[in-house]
Order: C-alpha cells, then structure tokens, then sequence
C-alpha cells in the first residue's frame, strides 16, 4: 500500500528515487531549478522520464527502460495536482469546478454536485458555490482549488507551493486548513517555505540539482542539516569536513572544535552546525579557549528581526544594530568571526 | 455612459495617429465613392430582382455550409497545430495557411486538378456517380479551401494564449482527453472559434476567383452574388453597384455582431489568469 518512484531524466539532470507510506504526507525543499516541480510532473504524468519505475497501491503509474514500456495516462493516475495558481476554470462556477472530477469519474450529475458541496464546506467555502472564478480573491479560489482537488479522492495528492502565491493574511488560513485536510492523506507538497514543512509534512526531503539530497523526518532535518540548503533553511551555518577526535577539519585546513554528539570515528565525513546567534564579531583575533576564531571578508550586511545578520560568504553573525556600528562594519571588511565549541554541533553527514 | 477619454497613458504618437487616419480613410474612401453612385430610387427593385435574390440566397447558404466545414476540419487543425508536437508541424502549418497568400484563381485550378473530372480524386468520383466540378458542392469546396486558413488562424492564436495549464489540471483531475477538449478546452476558447467562423464566413461570402474557375457561373447553381455582381458590371452598372452596397451591408452585419478582434488570452474578458491578480485577503 506504498507509492513509490524511481525516476530519471537527463534533460533536465533529473534522477529521484523516493516512495511514502499510505497517509505519509512528504515535504519537498530545495533551491529554484532544483527539479521539485519536475518531480510532480513526472508524477503525475505530465512529464514522461527517460527510464524508472512509479507505482501506487499496486498499480503501475510507469515503467521505463529497455525493453518495458508501461504508461498510465494523467487522467488514470488518481494524483491531484493543487498548484501556485489555482487555475480554476473560468467558465464554471465554484461548484462546478469541485464537481468537475466527480464528473470526469462518472459520477452522476447530482451525486457529484451533492459531494463538491460537501467538498466546499470542507475548505470552508460552501457560500462561494455559485461564484464564479473571477469573483473570487486570491485566497478563496485557492480554497475552491484545494476543494477541487480533494473531490477526486486521489492517491497520491500533488501540491505545488500552493501558498507561494497568497498574501500574508490568506496564507495562514489555507496552511491551516491544508493541516486539516492534510492530516492521514498521502501527500507530496513542494514548498519554499520551512514553515510549511514543520506544519504540514511528516517528513521532509530536500532536493539540489535534480537529486535528492536529504530525506528525514522533519524536526530532524531541521535540527541537524546536513545540506547547506536545509541549514539554511534551519538558519544554521553548515561548514562539512572531516571528522577530528577535537570536532572538524574542513577541507581548506580550518579546525574547528566542536560537541560530537554521537560516536564518531575520526576521519569520516561530517558537518559542523552552529547558530548565527552564537556568533561574536571582532575586529582583531580573539583567544581563548575552546574557542573557534577565523578571518572572514564581510559580503553583505542585513536586517534581521532586531539584528543585523553579517554575512560572510556561506557564513553568517547576528549582531546588535549598536555594536555593527562600533565595529564599523561594512562589506569587504575583514573580521573574525568567533564561536565558542560548547555552541558548535558536529554530526556525521 | 460617460466616455472615458485621457484617463491613461496611451503612449501613441501623434504623427502615428495621423497615419493611422490616412490608413483608415484608404478604406473608407472608396466605400463613401459606391455610396455616392447608388441609384437610390432605383434600389430596391436592384437588390430584388430574381437573379440578385437568387446570387443572394446562394451566397448565403453556401458560405454558411463553408463555415461548417472550416469548423470541423479547423478545429482540429489548429488543436494538432497549437498542442501537437510531430516532425513537420511547421511544414503542415505553412500548408494549410498557403491559401491566404495563394491566388484564389490558381486555389480554383488546383481543386480543379483534384476534385475535377479528370482530377485525382474527381475520376473516382466520377465511376461513383458523384460529380463535384461545376456544381454548389464545387463552390462550397472553392470558399472552404480559402476560408479555412482563417478560422486555423484565429482559433490556434486563442489556444496559444490560453496555454495548456487548464487542460494539465483537468487532466489530473481524471478528465479523459475528450472531456477535457469539451468541457475545458473549447468553452475556453470558444470567443477565438466563433471569431474565426465569423471570419470565415466573411471570406466564404467575398469569394470569387476560385468559385468562378472550380464551380464556373451557372446562375441559381453556382453564380453567387460576387459573381453576380462582376456580370452585372459588364451590362447593369447599377444594379453592380447596389448588390456590391448590399453584400457590404451584409459583411459589415455579420462581421459587427460578432466579431470582436482578437480575443485576449484566447477566453475574450475572461482572464486566462484568474485569481493570481487580485490577492485579497480570503
């Protein structure tokens, strides 16, 4: 009662293999042009791979290579898709739009209508039947969308950053009411938005390039990154390396003492995470131990909540407005960032 | 209604707008000449003689049984041309566009050569016992073959505009690819399809070099009013010049009623966009 996909395609660098358990609902994370829309499109059939396999429940959604040749039309494959933009038809009402599926299934006209109204009331839009699309704001058509969706039952459901298009005050309504909906329904939803993962998702699997690089339950993702990506996500500084018996030796020489927080064997691959808070900025080297003090240029300075985030390169500092300004800072200049070992973690990667 | 003038920024230059008059006089001029040499108290009894009633009647149902045809064999031309990905889809466009550009005359000798007696298809027609040549299929056939180009035109610019996005998310909402042509596709772009008939008929009803070598100029059978009127000139000159007044006043009806330039994002008023513009608060 898995699904599971086992995709390639060159053209667009694209190979993923993944598979969720019924009612798992997955998270996909990763930079633009990572490949997460293509992973719904070969999904849900818009997008046919060069080679791999895809099955739910049993039933064959594709299988390419040498000698197979197996495809299941989109309209077969029972994978709703909910993008960004709601797209509902324009020429149909609200109500129409959910029965639209019901529809296409064969259910009877007033069998379908009975349960798109059922459907609407479910995203709390049951007054917005007879509306059409254009009527509609932002916020509610992506309701009505989410409800179209849903009316098919489907298998797997596909959402693509779904909230990415909504305001600031209609997107926590849908996330909520996605939450809901969401809830014992296999689901993959592609986000920017880390946020989305912590409320949504069982799981996150975070995508670079056309591949998955990090697949994990969320708050363990989040807690110990092991991709710049998810780090930056997690708001952490991420610097791999090669574990020592004193924490990490990256690979330009730099050592940095950290908390092993499992058994390591020194020598393996692993990642030092430490958070911008625990970051102190001087002009001069600063010494004293266990301490981790390294010259940086700053790049870019910017607002965060009521600190400035100093960034240098893949690192960042939060500090004061106050002390910035004592220091000077600005970029292109050079600093030392210092952190003390007790805040750094180091875990394998 | 107010009328709404200098409320925007419209960004045309003047001396572009006084081209654009002389580019609109060019047109209208030589329509206000023929207005000027109408017979009036002669215009009636012209415009109801039996031969115009006749010409009249046969251009009119003819160019609607072209429309027809431009409709069944159009819209799947310009859904393969718009959606369609296969080698030689350019070729197959140019093709099927070259009547606009070909001379209506060598469009009648080619159908001629295809459908005629000692055509390529015509000869089996003819053990058949179907003739096509010189008959009012023959001048349905003439106004299709140039009339169809119109309605591919126009229809395929729609389905561009309007993109395939609608049809994927039907799709995934298990409509089958007939359903989704009917329930979707079509009601989305049916202001481009009924802009592109209207254009059709148009053409259809202007129709003369291919009608005239394809389907010659039997009156009651093949002579519609284009014709009509071009035989008219060599004897009547006024009663020419009133069933050309009358076949303007016609096209200008049919084209006025419904047509409606091209229609944005291929769905008329209908934003192709909906939703993403107005981001209300839910």
């Amino acid at each position: 009662m898995t699904f599971t996909l086992d995709a390639a395609l060159a053209a667009r660098r694209f190979d993923v293999s993944l598979s969720l358990a019924p009612g798992e609902t997955v998270a996909v994370l990763g930079p633009n042009g990572a490949g997460k829309s293509t992973l719904l499109s070969v999904i849900s059939g818009l997008l046919r791979p060069d080679t791999g396999r895809a099955e739910v429940n049993g039933r064959v959604l594709f299988e390419l290579g040498p000698g197979v040749h197996t495809w299941t039309a989109p309209h077969r494959r029972g994978t709703a898709l909910l993008a960004q933009d709601p797209l509902l038809f324009p020429h149909l009402s609200a109500l129409e739009n959910v029965a639209f599926g019901p529809r296409s299934a064969g259910m009877p006209k007033r069998e379908a209508r009975e349960s798109a109204r059922h459907w609407l009331a479910e995203v709390d839009a049951a007054d917005l039947a007879d509306r059409r699309p254009g009527e509609l704001s932002g916020g509610q058509a992506q309701r009505v969308a989410a409800a179209r969706a849903l009316a098919v039952d489907p298998e797997v459901l596909l959402l693509d950053e779904p909230l990415s298009a909504l305001d600031i005050h209609a997107a926590p309504l849908l996330r909520r009411l996605l939450k809901r909906v969401l809830a014992g329904r296999r689901a993959i939803i592609v986000t920017h938005d880390v946020l989305d993962a912590y409320m949504l998702a069982d799981r996150v699997i975070v995508m670079e390039e056309g591949r998955i690089t990090e697949d994990g339950p969320t708050r363990e993702v989040l807690r110990r990154p092991r991709s710049r990506f998810a780090a930056g996500l997690a708001g952490l500084n991420l610097v791999p390396g090669t574990v020592t018996s004193a924490g990490i030796r990256t690979a330009e020489g730099l050592e940095f003492a950290g908390q092993h927080d499992a058994p390591l064997v020194a020598g393996q691959a692993g990642v030092a995470a430490f958070p911008p808070s625990a970051v102190s900025v001087f002009l001069g080297e600063a010494h004293g131990s266990p301490r981790n003090s390294f010259r940086v240029t700053v790049t870019d300075l910017e607002p965060h909540g009521d600190q400035i985030r100093i960034r240098a390169g893949d690192l960042s500092a939060d500090v004061t407005p106050a002390a910035s300004a004592d220091l000077g800072l600005a970029p292109g200049l050079e600093v030392y960032f210092v952190v003390k070992a007790a805040a750094v973690s180091i875990y394998p990667s | 209604m107010k009328r709404r003038r200098d409320t925007t920024y419209t960004g045309i230059p003047r001396w572009v707008a006084a081209i654009a008059a002389v580019g609109a006089l060019f047109v209208l001029l030589p329509l206000a000449a023929m207005l000027g040499r109408v017979n009036w108290p002669q215009f009636i009894p012209l415009i109801t003689s039996e031969s115009s009633l006749t010409a009249l009647g046969l251009s009119l149902r003819t160019a609607a049984a072209s429309t027809v045809l431009c409709v069944l064999f159009g819209v799947p031309l310009a859904l393969v041309l718009a959606r369609g990905d296969f080698p030689g889809k350019r070729l197959l466009r140019s093709f099927v566009l070259l009547p606009l550009v070909l001379p209506p005359v060598v469009g009648g000798i080619a159908l001629l050569y295809a459908f005629g007696r000692q055509g390529l298809l015509g000869q089996g027609l003819e053990v058949a016992g179907l003739r096509i040549a010189f008959t009012t299929t023959a001048v349905i056939l003439a106004q299709t073959f140039v009339a169809l180009p119109f309605l591919v035109v126009s229809l395929e610019g729609a389905l561009r505009s309007a993109g395939s996005r609608y049809e994927a998310v039907a799709a995934t909402l298990g409509a089958r690819p007939t359903t989704v042509l009917r329930r979707v596709t079509l009601p989305l772009v049916l202001p481009g399809l009924a802009s592109g008939a209207v254009l059709s008929f148009a053409r259809s009803l202007g129709e003369f070099g291919a009608t005239l070598t394809f389907a010659g100029s039997l009156p009651g059978v093949t002579r519609t009013l284009p014709l009509e009127i071009y035989l008219q000139r060599e004897t009547d000159a006024d009663a020419a010049v009133a069933l050309s007044l009358l076949l303007v006043v016609v096209a200008v009806v049919v084209v006025g009623l419904s047509y409606r330039g091209p229609a944005p994002a291929g769905s008329g008023g209908r934003s192709a966009r909906v939703g993403t513009p107005g981001r209300v608060p839910a």
